[in-house]
């Protein structure tokens, strides 16, 4: 069974839902963001919320937190990790994923339901994902206007490091070329501003996040066997 | 201003080059040229409701102040935290006298 941490800075609002929707594909427990010992743990969630206030920039000092370096390492090795909305803003600070997140172009907060389309499907968090294919899936920040670099944007395109975009018409923030989800180059790590664990049962509207969570359990089972 | 200066008189050598080498520096924080920035933006637009015309080019940052003991360390602070290499540029601007 795929053991999942997720983990908690102070000020993260959102980690209850992602151990929650882990729990539906295996199990799942929090993990503090003084811990530094990620040992057992076969996939590691960032979550959104608020990491430190967000003071100075969004995620700037999150990437200093003690567990975060142990995540690092738990990436060098190749283990998956999702970067979830303030994960994902995290991840870029810590340097796992390329490229930044800025306010929103529109410089409001947006909260709805978006359709995602699926570029790349070769990562962890993409098995059973095929390219073209659309979910449906939440989106609620103020700062998740993806920026990459022209030369940037040419590199993450070639290498496939595109997981996905929103579809025509419903880039919620200005993100460069509607990316909403990238990888780092192994494929390894995943950072995204929708929200997969807010769409884990039809009852809420969609259960489309939940494949995300599934495909990094699947993952790992193929590194098992 | 006078305590100031007696009190600094009064402390021996080794204090005195202390407290000289901590200094107070500025170090101001703006979007890379090209960047899009709302709030610049916001601040444009309000300013003709306001009575202000011929304002333009509106670009919002960030400005931190602080005293450090190792000023040659500023510039790698600045790259891993103040500062978004990839988004922002950032100017230290190290101010005259000893921090108090």
């Amino acid at each position: 069974m795929t053991r999942f941490g997720v983990l908690q800075f102070p000020g993260s609002c959102d980690e209850r839902d992602a151990v929650a929707a882990c729990a539906r594909i295996g199990e799942a427990r929090l993990v503090w963001h003084e811990e530094t010992d990620l040992s057992g743990l076969d996939v590691v969630v960032v979550p959104g919320g608020f990491s430190y206030g967000d003071y100075l920039r969004a995620g700037a000092i999150a990437r200093f937190a003690p567990a975060m370096a142990a995540v690092a390492e738990f990436a060098q090795a190749g283990g998956p990790v999702l970067g979830i909305c303030n994960g994902f803003q995290v991840l870029c600070e810590a340097g796992l994923l390329p490229g930044a997140l800025l306010p929103n172009e529109g410089l409001r907060f947006v909260c709805r339901q978006v359709e995602l389309v699926v570029e790349s499907a070769s990562g962890s968090f993409a098995a059973g994902l095929q390219p073209g294919e659309r979910l449906s899936v939440p989106v609620k920040h103020s700062c998740g206007r993806y920026f990459a670099t022209p030369e940037l944007l040419a590199t993450l395109a070639e290498r496939g490091q595109i997981a996905l975009r929103y579809a025509a018409g419903q880039n919620p923030n200005g993100s460069t070329a509607d990316i909403a989800a990238v990888t780092n180059e192994a494929g390894n790590v995943l950072g995204l501003m929708p929200h997969p664990e807010h769409a884990v049962d039809a009852l809420t509207g969609s259960a489309d996040g939940l494949r995300l969570f599934a495909a990094a359990g699947a993952s790992r089972e193929r590194l098992a066997a | 201003m006078i305590p100031n200066c007696g009190a600094r008189c009064q402390g021996g050598l080794s204090s005195a080059s202390a407290t000289l080498a901590r200094l107070k520096a500025r170090v101001l924080i703006r979007p890379k040229e090209g960047i899009l920035d709302p709030q610049g933006k916001a601040v444009e637009r309000a300013l003709p409701a306001l009575g202000f015309e011929g304002v333009s080019d509106v670009r919002v940052g960030r400005l931190v102040e602080l005293h450090a003991d190792d000023p040659e360390r500023l510039a790698e602070l600045c790259e891993k935290l103040l500062a978004n290499p990839l988004v922002e540029d950032y100017e230290i601007e190290i101010l005259d006298g000893a921090a108090s």
